[in-house]
């Protein structure tokens, strides 16, 4: 037990001492929720913005954090050799690969500690907000998005990880439903975004925080698909050097 | 581990990436209590070689027992009782020097004291430092401590004084002496032959995927003494060996010399025959060759007679 938390107390003070990590999975989420819920300029198609933007800010906390964060140190770690030398240790991979995952809750814990207040304290009232499914809703998509992280950064060199890290973070922001509703999507592109974990995650925690998704029983059939499917396929082909 | 133990034992390793076989079949061991450098130029084969043995690669074919294990089928078993130090750092760049050294005691649990080992490698002034802000030197030593913390009956040390300045060259030199001192068989892959020749005391020379000499430093030697010497670029070799009875090679432009031990009247009459001819000595030693000497012959032989292992100690091709 003690290896497993040493290794989480490592893993997330890293996380939170890099200031570009803190900008991706606190800044920019408090960011794009502040901004557009004083600046009326997304068609939400809500009376109030936030309604809209506090469930997708939410998804895209645990995106930031769950696919970019882990998957960019994650790149970085097996580029300077340090998973290599931990694997040399006593630590063991199983305890790695939880280590990991338990970092990754405490940031999307620390993110939901500040996101939410500051989404109540911009007006955001949810009629009857099923948390406890929104967290398994969260799960899932933790699930999803670091095996979409996990999944690059064990096949990519550092900086290309990054890079690709960094442009599938955008697209899925842009097309995932998170601040600019599906139905102002083409379409054709409307139904590739309700496919996308990102798209699912925002619907899941739309539907169950405010009971405004669009197709909540398709959204949770592909979030879970992609949080058994991700995983599986970063188990399968992650490259520890 | 009792002194003088083989720790490490490599029977017949082959390793093959693909059409390569980057190691063709070497065996050597690596005793309890002693510092076993493992020499050769980049792309011998000693990376590949170490990194089977810390259970990191699998072997192609052949057998590798570490401390008695086979380190792919007990690497976890193996990881609380080696200590490993990479090529290339393998610490999280913006981790704290302190920080990182209490991680790693905490993870071998042997009740190693960061603040003891930092103290040990000189960077108690660095504990806050970040790693990417070390220099390079500091890097090694940092590293060296992360292995030192399993408090190690086995340490894989790769190229551990590599970039390192003079100074830090001491220190880490006065650690792994200090660290074989204490019963642990140190493992040192190196290409710096000089480095080796300070501080090992058993020797296994790589070269090709192969080991062309195996043994301590005098064994390696033994039979090659010879006299070196610099003079004017221009000296007369025939001339000279009809004086001494030798022949005299010009190995640089103005170094030269001479396949023979150090008699006394052979080194009288190279000196008198030098005075006579008008030449300066402007630098002599004599005994036994440098290890890179060794290596330059050995590798030399091997690449003559093209068939396979050559040298003093046990062929690499088994």
């Amino acid at each position: 037990m003690k290896r497993f938390t040493s290794q989480l107390r490592m893993e997330v003070q890293l996380t939170l001492r890099n200031g570009e990590q803190l900008l991706l999975t606190l800044g920019i989420p408090v960011l794009l929720l502040v901004f557009f819920s004083l600046v009326d300029v997304l068609p939400t198609g809500t009376d109030e913005p936030i309604d809209f933007l506090a469930p997708g800010v939410l998804a895209l906390a645990v995106m930031s954090t769950a696919m970019v964060s882990l998957g960019i140190g994650t790149g970085f770690e097996r580029s300077y050799h340090v998973l290599k030398r931990l694997g040399t240790t006593p630590l063991g991979r199983p305890r790695l690969i939880a280590a990991k995952i338990a970092s990754v809750a405490v940031v999307e814990l620390v993110q939901f500690g500040i996101i939410v207040p500051v989404a109540y304290a911009l007006g955001w009232s949810p009629a009857d907000p099923n948390w406890p499914l929104a967290v398994c809703g969260v799960l899932l998509g933790t699930m999803a998005f670091a095996g979409i992280g996990l999944t690059l950064a064990g096949r990519l060199r550092g900086e290309i990880n990054l890079a690709a890290q960094n442009g599938l973070y955008l697209v899925l922001l842009l097309l995932g439903g998170m601040v600019i509703p599906f139905s102002k999507l083409p379409s054709g592109i409307r139904e590739v975004a309700h496919a996308l974990p990102s798209g699912a995650l925002a619907d899941v925690l739309r539907e169950t925080l405010s009971g405004a998704g669009t197709q909540p029983g398709t959204s949770w059939a592909v979030l879970a698909v992609w949080a058994v499917a991700m995983p599986a396929i970063a188990a399968a082909t992650f490259r520890w050097d | 581990m009792a002194g003088n133990d083989a720790a490490v034992e490599v029977s017949g390793l082959v390793v093959r990436y693909g059409d390569l076989e980057a190691v063709k079949g070497v065996s050597f061991t690596a005793k309890a209590g002693l510092v076993t450098a493992v020499l050769g130029p980049n792309g011998a084969g000693k990376t590949s070689t170490i990194e089977v043995c810390e259970g990191y690669r699998k072997a192609s074919t052949g057998t590798v027992r570490v401390l008695g294990m086979d380190p792919a089928a007990h690497q976890r078993q193996l990881g609380e009782r080696i200590g490993v130090m990479l090529q290339q750092g393998g610490v999280y760049p913006s981790a704290r020097v302190l920080d990182t050294v209490r991680h790693y005691c905490t993870l071998y649990g042997k009740g190693a004291d960061p603040e003891a080992l930092v103290e040990q490698v000189g960077l108690t002034s660095r504990s806050k430092a970040t790693w990417r802000r070390l220099s390079g030197g500091e890097q090694q030593r940092l590293s060296l401590a992360l292995a030192m913390a399993a408090k190690p009956e086995v340490a894989f040390l790769d190229e551990p004084t590599s970039g390192v300045d003079v100074n830090g060259r001491d220190t880490i030199r006065g650690i792994i002496r200090a660290l074989a001192d204490t019963g642990c068989a140190v493992v040192l892959a190196t290409h710096e032959l000089d480095e080796a020749e300070r501080i090992a005391d058993h020797v296994v020379i790589f070269d090709s995927g192969l080991v062309i000499a195996d043994g301590t430093l005098d064994e390696l030697r033994k039979g090659h003494d010879e006299i070196r010497f610099r003079s004017s670029p221009d000296l007369d070799l025939i001339s000279l060996a009809r004086e001494i009875g030798m022949v005299a090679s010009q190995v640089g432009p103005d170094e030269y010399v001479i396949d023979a031990p150090p008699h006394p009247r052979l080194m009288a009459q190279l000196t008198a025959w030098l005075a006579e001819h008008g030449h300066p000595l402007t630098d002599l030693r004599a005994g036994s060759q440098r290890l890179e000497d060794v290596f330059r012959r050995l590798t030399a032989v091997d690449k003559d007679t093209s068939s396979g292992p050559a040298g003093d100690g046990k062929d690499g091709a088994e």
